[in-house]
């Protein structure tokens, strides 16, 4: 048998290809629709009313100039809503419980637990009288003492304890003694703010109940743990609660947990029986979902006079809410990056009446590395030794820590590449010794590292006589391209063409795609997607035995010649047991794989800044990252999400810092005015390459680019920033305060 | 107290009944189901709500509507150009939110620059200054992208200019 009798499209070239994003026409026409743009007929609007104070009994609550407003529907505080199921404990054993943003039953206690937390949601015709009537709302307090001060907090801190997933300390040797008889060695402090994730679409939830059953489109990273916490609170089956997320405006980490609007949207859909659309006020981003934690960090190095490391030391100090929060994993890198004799690791948290902190873009390793880098780089200033000199002197074969194996690491090769291309000899090292007019220039140098997970993800893939591909899974896209990334996993997989394949996301009716966190996505689902590609081609060849066809014909071709109009697979089991024994087996697997192998992307980060020898502005003027993230999919949007997380991490360096007034608890620059994200002017071009060989260990080798592009990224700022002025800046934000 | 305005948006007469304080945006979206146009911080300072009055660049959410009766009225879902094309080719987005205020702004922007408006980056004020992407950077810079698309929306700006 030949190919030759029946014509067949020819295949193209797709994985790893700059191909144009799948939805790039509905993005550029207003076509998208996010959770905020279904109107239903009768849509009511929904606005919040916070605690002004942090910690409280409400001992009065005055709703008489809300109620009496023409277009009001119902004014609902802890009187008169409905009785919610309180949020789960947080437990490791059953991940959806992790889903709960606080301990707080919203609407269903008069206790306050931190200054912003919703007290009141009105509903109303309109957004202006739901606004309106929030205002009139007069609350009295009776007040509690509180804490919300971290620096006055950070002599309490505990350290953190060790967990299945979270390492809260560990050591290798002796770390303090090997510091103390070191030949060369740093001590040093730096501390980082409170940031937030600011996606510029504000959580919004549109929320409605059909008779029992409800449907939300709600702007989530997990669409799953959504579903099943809404089901829980709201004591509902799971069958009756649909979550729809098609198009996420932006989320770095801040719509992974269920904050208080989505409940509240849904508590007022069902009080007033209309449909109801809560989207935040960008304030109400601030005051109800958990941002960054503000951290404060010790790294202490200690290296003989040939720059080897004898010491690392790295600690963190980070803060968790009364009502929950996640102990970031701040100096987890340290464990990873350098081959010190000793080491010394050690996680502490505090615990202020604060919302729970939540996850950020690489939580841990964002803010970690930029006093571990900042370090080195000092490190290598005391010994006159270039820092990437320095770095590759210290780069391990194995991990430090443990000696477990590295399923990949290219930085040896990203740095020869970057110094290459960015041409680094160029420099002279001393400080201040580079000028351009009034300009002092600088480059620094960082290394980035994430670690990459892969979790559970369904699939069906169904093959139509035609020729058409359909893959349904309820993952996310929050602008990471991943319809697009997984239209080219599948025309690789099963080798047809990429318009022939179609994907149906975003939509809890879909079979369980994992969370969107994590950089796992891509690797999760391509898992899936592999294997129902290689099920539904051993499906077909038996198709094409029974029908004396051959197996290398067409897929669609065997299907036409067996008279079947389609045929679908179905990878993984997202329904009771088949569910519960999938999770363990993931568990376990994972377990036993991160026993043996260290698997994360890498990178290295170079950059030049320029600052104002008068005014001690800093301006980014380079920027060049190299990156070993495994498999590239999609050349074009891989380097997008790695320029992303370079652009955040600029803000990081030089802008971004949520105050909180230590007196009262409250953030007082909850807006985009007062809260200096970068813009268009701060951000010069930023040039990617990625290595591109597949990790052995990952699903199609992929290891992940959301994450790993912010790491380093304020390290190596403020390494320039030093270059440029001879000044060190250990606290972010690097303002130019601090370099006057 | 409502006021009954007729609203000229993409080119069609559009009958709306409002409250004086509501904004551009939230007739826009909310009464004229124009959705395309998003609301980012109702407080002037994402430039998400960027709309296009008589060719001119507006912040929608700070626009109140029955100021805007006799403009003539862009949104997203009026455009059609290729600039649009242009975001897609340079990937000048990434989550989408922010992108029907960039291309607003963007053809705003443009006509500004043809009209030989300075910036805060024009070296000489008295001449119309090239188009780089220093002056496309200075002039876009109210409009934020939190993804960081930035480098490709510059991209795609400076393409179309051509």
């Amino acid at each position: 048998m030949t190919q030759t009798s029946i014509p067949t499209r020819t295949p193209q070239r797709v994985l790893g290809e700059p191909i144009d994003r799948v939805d790039g026409h509905v993005k550029t026409t207003g076509a998208a629709q996010y959770s905020g743009d279904h109107l239903y007929p009768d849509l009511a609007h929904a606005a919040l009313v916070h605690a002004t104070v942090p910690r409280a009994r409400i001992t009065h609550i005055d709703t008489t100039a809300a109620d009496s407003l023409p277009g009001v529907h119902a004014v609902i505080t802890h009187h008169n809503a409905p009785r919610l199921q309180p949020p789960p404990k947080p437990t490791l054993l059953n991940l959806p419980t992790l889903a709960a943003g606080t301990s707080v039953n919203y609407l269903n206690t008069d206790e306050v637990h931190w200054n912003g937390q919703p007290v009141a949601v009105v509903v109303a015709d309109s957004l202006d009288i739901a606004r309106e009537a929030a205002q009139r709302i007069r609350v009295t307090y009776e007040e509690l003492p509180a804490t919300v001060d971290f620096e006055q907090e950070e002599p309490n801190a505990v350290p953190q304890k060790n967990s299945a997933l979270s390492d809260g300390g560990g050591k290798k040797g002796d770390a303090v003694a090997a510091l103390k008889s070191a030949d060369v060695s740093v001590d040093l402090r730096f501390s980082t703010p409170m940031q937030h994730h600011n996606a510029i679409e504000p959580h919004t939830t549109t929320a409605v109940w059909n008779g029992k059953a409800l449907t939300v489109h709600d702007g989530t990273q997990h669409i799953d743990w959504t579903r099943r916490h809404l089901a829980l609170r709201f004591k509902l089956p799971l069958n009756d609660v649909r979550v729809i997320s098609t198009f996420v405006g932006g989320a770095f980490g801040g719509k992974t947990n269920v904050w208080a609007g989505t409940i509240l949207a849904v508590v007022a859909a069902k009080v007033t029986g209309r449909p109801v659309k809560l989207a935040l006020s960008r304030e109400g981003v601030y005051r109800t979902t958990g941002g960054r934690t503000p951290s404060t960090q010790r790294v202490a190095l200690g290296a003989d006079a040939d720059g080897q490391l004898t010491a690392l030391i790295h600690t963190s100090v980070t803060q968790m809410g009364r009502v929950g929060g996640y102990a970031e994993q701040v100096v987890s890198q340290s464990r990873h990056l350098y081959d010190a004799e000793n080491i010394l690791v050690q996680q502490h948290q505090l615990t202020l009446d604060s919302i729970a902190n939540g996850v950020m873009r690489a939580p841990g390793e964002s803010i970690g590395s930029f006093a571990l880098e900042a370090a080195m780089d000092e490190l290598a200033h005391r010994l006159d030794l270039d820092p990437i000199e320095l770095r590759m002197r210290n780069e391990p074969d194995r991990n430090p820590m443990d000696g477990k194996l590295f399923a990949r690491r290219g930085l040896r090769e990203a740095y020869a590449r970057g110094a290459e291309r960015f041409r680094w000899a160029d420099r002279t090292p001393e400080p201040r010794s580079m000028r351009d007019g009034r300009w002092l220039v600088g480059t620094g140098v960082a290394t980035a590292f994430h670690p990459a997970w892969v979790f559970p993800a369904n699939v069906t893939m169904r093959l139509s006589a035609d020729g058409d591909v359909l893959v349904r899974c309820g993952f996310h896209e929050m602008g990471m391209g991943a319809a697009t990334a997984f239209t080219q996993v599948t025309a690789h997989a099963l080798r047809v063409p990429l318009d022939s394949v179609r994907i149906e996301y975003g939509d809890s009716d879909l079979p369980i795609g994992p969370g969107a966190g994590g950089s796992a996505q891509t690797a999760s689902v391509s898992r899936a997607i592999l294997d129902a590609a290689a099920k539904l081609k051993k499906d077909l060849a038996a198709l094409a035995r029974r029908n004396n066809t051959s197996p290398d014909e067409a897929p669609a071709t065997i299907l036409s010649r067996a008279g079947r109009t389609h045929h679908e697979v179905a990878v993984g089991a997202d329904r009771g047991i088949g569910r519960l024994a999938g999770q363990v087996r993931f568990m376990s697997t994972l377990l036993r794989e991160r026993r043996k192998y260290v698997k994360a992307a890498c990178g290295a980060q170079f950059c030049e800044v320029r600052v104002d020898s008068d005014t001690g502005e800093v301006r980014v003027t380079r920027w060049l990252g190299v990156f070993d993230i495994g498999t590239v999919v999609n050349a074009k949007t891989a380097a997008s999400q790695l320029r992303g997380g370079i652009v955040m991490g600029i803000g990081a360096a030089l802008g971004e810092e949520t105050l909180v007034d230590g007196h009262t608890g409250r953030i007082v620059n909850a807006n985009l005015a007062e809260y200096h994200v970068p813009v268009h002017a701060d951000v010069p071009r930023i040039d990617i390459e990625c290595l591109g060989d597949p990790d052995p260990t990952m699903p199609l080798g992929v290891l992940g680019a959301g994450e790993v592009g912010i790491v380093g990224v304020a390290g190596a700022i403020a390494n320039a920033v030093h270059h440029a002025t001879g000044l060190r800046v250990r606290d972010l934000p690097i303002t130019l305060d601090k370099l006057l | 107290m409502t006021h009954d305005l007729s609203l000229r948006v993409n080119g069609t007469t559009r009958p709306v009944t409002v409250e004086p304080r509501v904004s551009l945006l939230d007739v826009l979206r909310d009464h004229l189901g124009l959705t395309g146009t998003k609301k980012g911080c109702d407080q002037g300072a994402c430039g998400a709500c960027t709309v296009l009055a008589d060719g001119e660049r507006v912040l929608s959410c700070l626009a109140l509507a029955v100021q805007y009766e006799h403009r003539e009225i862009t949104t997203i879902e009026g455009v059609a150009d290729p600039l649009q094309q242009a975001f897609v080719k340079h990937d000048g987005f990434q989550c989408g939110y922010c992108t029907p205020g960039q291309i607003c702004s963007a053809l705003g922007m443009l006509a500004e620059h043809r009209s030989g408006m300075p910036s805060a980056a024009t070296e000489d004020v008295a001449t119309t200054p090239q188009l780089t992407r220093a002056e496309i950077q200075e002039r876009m810079s109210g409009n934020l992208c939190r993804c960081g698309a930035y480098n490709g929306i510059v991209s795609a700006i400076e393409e179309t200019a051509r």
